[in-house]
């Protein structure tokens, strides 16, 4: 099968599952906070359309349903969540340029190219087109990960541990025509509970190291009382 | 090919030199518009070149042979490099050498030469300035390359002419690999251009110049080839970006009626590109220099992301 026989909604599916990608990789090398956590509500949008296209695509009613809840929570909630956050943080001014930038963004397209490679015996199935946005979810997921393995900061790596839900998300989206709802909705509960644990742990880590960078928690040491 | 054909190529290549000082003043007047000031008129380059032209041509005492020929080296090479690309038509003479990479390595002959001329005074802005365009063009290069390739791999021709044509025939496809290099190209030809965020080319500010600097020395017919032959470049950049992702119009034969509806149809696009580079160049300010590699990072990110997705998305299925 090739591009010119899918139809136009499907282009539009794939196209905007690579803007997906590129947003994680903007989410990657961006140093403000704030631009961050607008970089991040932006692929939750976007996730939100891949899911309503694949809905109106294949006519399943829920799917709609789980594009307003992803609309709901990951472009709006999770954003102004964490908005708020950092603003009672006082880390809006806040800026980490990478330390490597060229280096990390090579890292991450090396990962596209794994992610790419892992998933082709599923392409060389012959299956349904959406298999190769499997490949393009796999890389968000991974992008993440490196976002939470290179950032000290620990509201980045907070990003980057919703990026790669999203990751997640759009692969169940478009591989398997969406989780059952139940399923969607426990998940969905489980983000924002997680997100408002974040929001607890943050002020936490900020009271005992003085900082959120979590770096500082390797020179912890343990202080023997002597007495 | 016939004789007419050759005409036309001809004549393409002439329209070509002609209407790149049309395209800067159009800019300018837009830019001036947009900054509330009347303006010169769009015809200004065209006064400003016949005056340059008309005016005695001074030297440096240490300038060399080399000096001398650059203006018409860089402006012969930019111009060929030009004359390749397909403006009306994807049928003429000139698309059996409208290939990328010997585009890419002309505009590099010009570059090569414009850097030397710079040094080749020994004044201190001179050696700046073409240190600074090495720096930039370094950076511009590979990005240039892979966004293309992105382009080649989709159609599997270096050649221009064919990547239109193939691109005419499939353009009511959504390439996600297009709109990468697409916006790859854009950032590439902003930076190779010397327009703002990279290089600003009204000031003569000694700390910011990078194309001014390395002219600084020219003056009358020498300076008016290195204005035109910029003037050249902004428009072949302004052609491809046109014709290569939005060829609808460009006409597939040399009949008289397709070619007028060719033209009508890039002089659209142009007008529609020129707005939108004025309207950038309004609301960004310049970079400082060493911001210029984040920024060709990003087209080169733009583009490899463009190759990838190219393979991920539209060759595996």
């Amino acid at each position: 099968m090739s591009l010119e026989q899918l139809p136009l909604l499907q282009q539009l599916m794939l196209v905007l599952a690579a803007v997906v990608m590129f947003t994680s990789f903007v989410l990657l090398e961006q140093a403000r906070l704030v631009a961050a956590i607008h970089a991040f509500a932006w692929q939750g949008v976007l996730v939100a359309m891949v899911t309503a296209l694949v809905a109106a695509g294949s006519g399943l009613e829920h799917l709609f349903f789980s594009a307003a809840l992803t609309l709901a929570l990951k472009a709006l909630l999770i954003p102004w969540m964490l908005h708020r956050l950092v603003r009672r943080l006082e880390l809006d001014r806040h800026r980490e340029p990478l330390r490597r930038p060229a280096l990390v963004i090579m890292a991450a397209l090396a990962l596209v190219i794994f992610s790419y490679w892992v998933v082709t015996p599923l392409v060389a199935e012959e299956l349904l087109f959406t298999r190769n946005i499997v490949a393009v979810s796999l890389a968000v997921v991974l992008t993440g990960l490196l976002m939470m393995v290179i950032r000290t900061q620990a509201v980045a790596q907070v990003l980057g541990f919703m990026s790669m839900e999203n990751g997640l998300f759009l692969a169940a989206v478009s591989d398997t025509d969406g989780m059952p709802l139940a399923v969607e909705l426990g998940v969905a509960f489980d983000v924002l509970v997680a997100m408002i644990l974040f929001g607890v742990f943050f002020f936490q880590i900020r009271e005992s190291i003085d900082s959120l960078d979590v770096d500082r928690m390797n020179r912890l040491t343990e202080r023997v009382d002597e007495s | 090919m016939n004789a007419i054909d050759w005409e036309i190529t001809l004549l393409q290549a002439l329209l070509y030199a002609a209407a790149a000082p049309l395209l800067a003043g159009w800019i300018h007047k837009l830019k001036a518009r947009l900054q509330n000031r009347r303006g010169a008129s769009i015809w200004q380059p065209y006064r400003d070149l016949y005056k340059l032209f008309s005016k005695e041509t001074r030297m440096a005492h240490t300038a060399s042979i080399v000096f001398r020929a650059a203006p018409y080296i860089v402006f012969a090479a930019t111009w060929l490099a030009a004359a390749a690309i397909p403006l009306l038509s994807t049928r003429l003479a000139s698309a059996a050498m409208a290939d990328v990479i010997a585009i890419a390595g002309l505009l590099a002959l010009a570059r090569f030469f414009l850097a030397l001329a710079g040094m080749d005074v020994g004044t201190a802005f001179g050696g700046m300035g073409a240190s600074r365009e090495m720096f930039v063009s370094a950076l511009a290069e590979p990005a240039m390359l892979v966004a293309v390739f992105t382009l080649t791999m989709t159609a599997h021709s270096t050649n221009l002419a064919s990547v239109i044509d193939f691109n005419l025939q499939a353009s009511s496809l959504l390439r996600p690999s297009y709109m990468f290099a697409l916006a790859g190209l854009i950032l590439v030809a902003v930076a190779e251009t010397g327009r703002i965020p990279v290089d600003n080319p009204t000031t003569h500010l000694e700390l910011t110049m990078i194309h001014e600097a390395m002219i600084l020395e020219y003056s009358g017919r020498h300076l008016a080839l290195m204005e035109w032959a910029a003037q050249l470049k902004l428009l072949l950049y302004g052609v491809l970006l046109c014709n290569v992702f939005f060829p609808w119009g460009i006409a597939v034969d040399t009949a008289p009626g397709a070619l007028a509806g060719s033209l009508l149809a890039i002089v659209l696009k142009l007008l529609l590109l020129g707005v939108a580079l004025a309207v950038s160049e309004t609301v960004l300010a310049k970079m400082r220099l060493f911001r210029a590699p984040a920024f060709l990072n990003l087209a080169l990110l733009l583009a490899l992301l463009g190759l990838l997705s190219h393979v991920i998305l539209e060759v595996g299925l």
